[in-house]
This record gives structure tokens, C-alpha cells and sequence, in this order.
């Protein structure tokens, strides 16, 4: 089946009229914009990749969760491995933004809470006399960082084991791209 | 005048000098465009020649300028958001420099030259051909570790300032071209060691690679105790080549092994106090995060070691006793800063630790094969001993 699907692509030049579609869309429908239908996601990427292109596009990275949004071209002929190949790596792309994008946000807000208190019991203000933030430096943020660290380490291992378990290192393996509209994206 | 770039296309466009700067954006770009405008001002656009092409850094700046100042297409968040998207393709022009940095190549070549320390300071006759097959092994060994270790990093990758321009991060090359480039460097290059130099060397370099990439990297997330896995990491790279030039693990091997692992900590923990934030936030269990005083203290007794290690040199053979009396000025250089970072515990006192690490260690090396003992005095010590002997046993014998 995959050695069919290689001469295929290869003849078509490997690029058809296609669609696109994010982590945060269902599967129908081509080009237009996605609607985010998970929750945490990329919120609906605002780029719409141009209709000729029949290659995956990377967007700058997200800026809750600092990964890049990948947009994930549908072939018109898709096989159904493809299309399962593709929806898990949606899922977990979604997977990842939603960990991250709360993780950043936990470790802003409570860092900004730490300064706060901190600034407080010294009766210093937030604000300097420019109206800038006040930081601390390194070593006052020693005690919040492990602190971080210590309270997340569950969290973290629950996300390292899960995404070597399954998600992550699955999507990524190589030995699951046989299809050969993945290699030629990949390419 | 500006000539402005976008999507490799060229143009020109006419800003007159009225337009004020109005950007809809926040304060601190605002800062950092009014800064643009200011460093191409000076160009004169009848100086630069048309058939030259600037290059990158001088477009980026004026494009940007010109995107404030032109009045016929206002800029929004949203475009400027847009043409950063890029299509997924890889481009055979970048492809050395992006391969380059997937295998971390100036890493590499500062292993490739710890392992050619340890093969140049072998007790044996130099052998060209085998010391470059064991150069080559350890350095396509070394890119295939680096490639695995940032396969599996990725969204860790992103999410620190150090690393998030990798090319994995920005999408410039795809997970499995960076898997198979990490397999066609590693199969060749333990293959490479095992069958060009000896089986002894390529065992330790597929047990380094499996070491790098299947204990430490994740070992990373879990404990501090990777610290010391990556230090054995980086340890055996001299071990190879010595082992690549005798065939044998013996007590030199070791002790280069030594001084390599002893250098890691300075080197690496002093690295890691200013990178704090980053490992917190990404889930890193470093010892600059969890245990400070333990990472300060780790590294001043290695700084310490070193000069230990240093002194054993001239006893196993392997130096004459010059060694460790020239080598005593940087030991004690660097553990005078090791002191200074355990004391002070800042970013200053661990940045002047660590660069001080960076040129420590080609110059001790330099200065070890500098000292190392010729084969001829090992052969005339051999001489006179079997001599000697000999007359003893004609002494004995009626």
C-alpha cells in the first residue's frame, strides 16, 4: 500500500489541491480558517496558508506556551492511515499547547505573586518612579524557583511519562510515517 | 528611500520625511523600532550598489522601519503575525547549517578533540589512519547523540531562551529527517569504530550514545543525579581515543577519563546557576534549582580534583613531573574562581567560572601533550632496568 501511495504522489508531483487543518479543527472542509474546538488549544491560527501549497506550515511560536503551530495539509486523496497519522499528531500538538500554555501561565502568576509579596514585606511598591515593574533579582527568585520546581515535579513526570508513553514519542516515531504524503511533507 | 524585503522579493518604497512615526504597537517595540530607524538613517541609498545584496540582519531592519513609517499599507498585529508563518520545506541551501546545529557541531568538535587528546597521549607510536578513523567515529557518534537529544526535547527546547532556535523548535527540518540523519551518522560511525579501530572503542562509543540519550536526557526531568551522568558523558570521549590507540582500558585512560569528568562540574554547574528560571519553569532538576549551596560545593571540590588528578599524571607514567608543576598556575586559577562562586553565589562569580572552564581545558590538554612522556626515555628506563638484570645474574652464576 505505501509503495503504491510513493509512485502516486511521486507522478502528481506530490502536490494536489488540498486542505489545511489545525490541532484545534475537525478534519472537513478545506482552507478555510479553523474554529478552535478544543479547549487550551492554538486559538484558531488567523493564518490561512495559500491554496497552491501542499506543505505543512510552522507559525512563530504561541505566546502562552512558546510552541510553534504547526498547520497540517490535508491531501485531497488521503488515506485513512494518513488521516489517522495526521489527527494524532493534532491531538498532540493540542496536548502539548494545553500543558505548556498553563504551565507558563501558573509559573507567571505566581511569580508576580512571589515579587508582590516580596516587595511588600521589605515596603518597597511594585512600581519604581518611571512606573516600571520592580524585579528581583536572580537570588531573590532562587527560593521561587525551587519552590516551582518542587510543587510542578508531579506534574512534570505525569507529562514526561505520558509523552513517552504514548502521544509524543508515538507521533514522532519514525517507524509510523509509511505513508508516503507524510514523507513528502516531512521533506 | 528603503528597499525592503519580503518573501525574497525586493522593492522600493518612497517614505517622505513629514510621516511621523505612529505604531499602533506596545511601548517596548515602539523602543526597539525607533532604535532601527535610527541605525539606517545614516545609509545613503545612492551609495549602495543595486547589484549587492544585503544581507539578512540589514533587511529585517529595514523592513521594519519601513513598515512604520509607510502610510499606504497600515500595519496590524495580525499581518505581521502572518508573515511570520513559514511553509514546512526544507531548503538544500540551509541544509549544512541547519544539520550543523541539529548535531550542536562546535560540541562535537570539542569532543572530537578530547578524544584526540586521549589518543595523542597514548604510550604508543602515533598511527595516522587510526587516529583519524577514531576522530571521524567519535565525531558522526557525537552528532547522531546531539540530533537523538534534541528529537526528544523539542517543547522543553521552546520554552528556554538557550535553546529555542534549534532547528527542530522552528520547524526548519522534520522529526524524521532528524532521526535519520542522527541514524546515518551513528550506524557509520560505531561501525566505523568497532571495525576501522577496535571493538573496545566502539562499545564505549554506542554506550556513550545510549548514556547521553537514553539516561541523561531524561534523567534531566527526574533528578540532579544527571549532572553526574553527563559528566561520565563526557568523560569517556578521551577514553575512546585512548582506548582507539592501545586496544586497552588501562590506568592512563582512566585517569584522562578523570580529569574530564572532574572539569564537567565547574563547567556545567556554573553554566546552569544563570539559567535558573528556564530549568524551573520547564521542569529541569538541576542542583542550581533544587540544591544551590550542593552545586557550589561540587563545583569548587572539582576545581579542587583537578589538581589531584593533575599530580597523578607524572606517577602513572603517563607525564613527566613537569606536568602538574605547570598545570598548577590554572588549576589553581580556576579554583581560586570556584572559591569565589561558592562564596558569592552570584551571576558574576559563575559567569567568570564558567569561561574560565572554556579555555582551561584545551590548555591543560596542551599542556599534558606538551609534558608527555616520550616513548624513547619509557625505552632507555626499560633498557637500563633489563641491563641491570642481566649483570645481576651474571654476578650470580659461576
Amino acid at each position: 500500500m505505501a509503495v503504491r501511495e510513493v509512485v502516486r504522489a511521486l507522478r502528481a508531483g506530490g502536490c494536489r489541491f488540498g486542505r489545511f487543518s489545525s490541532s484545534s479543527s475537525s478534519s472537513s472542509g478545506g482552507g478555510e480558517r479553523a474554529v478552535s474546538a478544543r479547549r487550551g488549544a492554538f486559538k484558531g491560527p488567523r493564518f490561512c496558508p495559500p491554496a497552491g501549497s501542499c506543505r505543512d506550515w510552522i507559525g512563530p511560536p504561541d505566546k502562552r506556551s512558546n510552541l510553534r503551530p504547526v498547520i497540517f495539509h490535508v491531501p485531497s486523496h488521503e488515506s485513512p492511515l494518513e488521516r489517522r497519522l495526521r489527527e494524532l499528531r493534532e491531538e498532540t500538538q493540542a496536548w502539548n499547547q494545553r500543558f505548556w500554555a498553563r504551565q507558563n501561565t501558573a509559573f507567571q502568576r505566581e511569580k508576580e505573586e512571589f515579587i508582590y509579596s516580596r516587595l511588600k514585606a521589605k515596603g518597597l511598591e511594585t512600581r519604581d518612579k518611571t512606573g516600571q515593574k520592580v524585579t528581583l533579582n536572580a537570588e531573590e527568585m532562587a527560593d521561587f524557583y525551587k519552590d516551582f520546581l518542587r510543587k510542578n515535579f508531579r506534574k512534570h513526570m505525569h507529562y514526561n511519562r505520558t509523552s513517552a508513553e504514548g502521544g509524543y514519542a508515538r507521533i514522532h516515531s519514525p517507524f509510523l510515517f509509511t505513508s508516503t504524503c507524510c514523507f513528502c511533507h516531512c521533506l | 528611500m528603503y528597499v525592503t524585503q519580503y518573501n525574497k522579493d525586493l522593492s522600493q518604497r518612497v517614505k517622505p520625511k513629514s510621516d511621523s512615526v505612529v505604531s499602533p504597537f506596545r511601548e517596548s517595540q515602539l523602543d526597539q523600532e525607533r532604535k532601527v530607524l535610527h541605525k539606517i538613517a545614516p545609509i545613503s541609498p545612492v551609495h549602495q550598489p543595486l547589484s549587492e545584496m544585503p544581507n539578512r540582519n540589514e533587511l529585517r531592519q529595514i523592513k521594519s522601519a519601513a513598515e512604520i513609517g509607510d502610510p499606504a499599507t497600515p500595519l496590524t498585529a495580525e499581518s505581521k503575525d502572518e508573515r511570520q508563518w513559514k511553509e514546512m520545506k526544507l531548503r538544500l541551501d540551509d541544509l549544512p547549517g541547519i544539520l550543523a546545529r541539529l548535531s550542536k557541531i562546535k560540541l562535537t568538535a570539542l569532543v572530537v578533540s578530547t578524544a584526540s587528546a586521549g589518543f595523542a597521549m597514548a604510550p604508543v607510536p602515533f598511527d595516522l589512519p587510526c587516529f583519524l578513523l577514531a576522530s571521524l567515529g567519535t565525531g558522526l557518534a557525537s552528532c547522531a547523540a546531539n540530533s537523538i537529544n534534541q528529537f526528544f526535547e523539542v517543547p522543553f527546547d521552546s520554552n528556554m531562551n538557550r535553546t529555542k532556535n534549534r532547528p527542530l523548535v522552528r520547524g526548519q527540518i522534520s522529526p524524521l529527517l532528524a532521526v535519520c540523519f542522527a541514524a546515518s551518522c551513528g550506524v557509520p560511525g560505531i561501525a566505523l569504530l568497532t571495525m576501522g579501530v577496535n571493538p573496545l572503542t566502539g562499545a564505549l562509543g554506542a554506550f556513550n550514545i545510549f548514556l547521553y540519550t537514553c539516561c541523561y536526557t531524561p534523567m534531566k526531568r527526574m533528578s540532579i543525579a544527571n549532572t553526574w551522568v553527563g559528566a561520565v558523558v563526557g568523560a569517556i570521549p578521551p577514553v575512546m581515543g585512548w582506548t582507539a590507540a592501545t586496544g586497552s582500558l588501562d590506568a592512563g585512560a582512566l585517569l584522562l577519563g578523570g580529569i574530564l569528568y572532574s572539569w564537567q562540574f565547574p563547567h556545567f554547574n556554573a553554566l546552569s546557576w544563570g539559567l535558573r528560571e528556564d530549568y524551573s519553569r520547564g521542569g529541569y532538576c538541576m542542583m542550581s534549582v533544587t540544591h544551590p549551596a550542593l552545586c557550589r560545593r561540587v563545583a569548587l571540590r572539582h576545581c579542587v580534583a583537578l589538581i589531584g588528578l593533575c599530580t597523578a599524571a607524572p606517577i602513572l607514567d603517563i607525564t613527566t613531573w613537569t606536568f602538574p608543576i605547570i598545570s598548577l598556575p590554572l588549576n589553581l586559577y580556576i579554583s581560586y574562581l570556584g572559591f569565589r562562586f561558592y562564596r558569592d553565589a552570584d551571576r558574576s562569580s559563575s559567569r567568570k567560572l564558567f569561561f574560565c572552564s572554556l579555555w582551561h581545558l584545551p590548555l591543560l590538554l596542551l599542556v599534558m601533550f606538551s609534558c608527555k612522556k616520550s616513548l624513547l626515555e619509557k625505552e632507555e628506563k626499560g633498557d637500563v632496568l633489563g641491563g641491570s638484570h642481566e649483570r645481576a645474574m651474571e654476578i650470580r652464576l659461576p
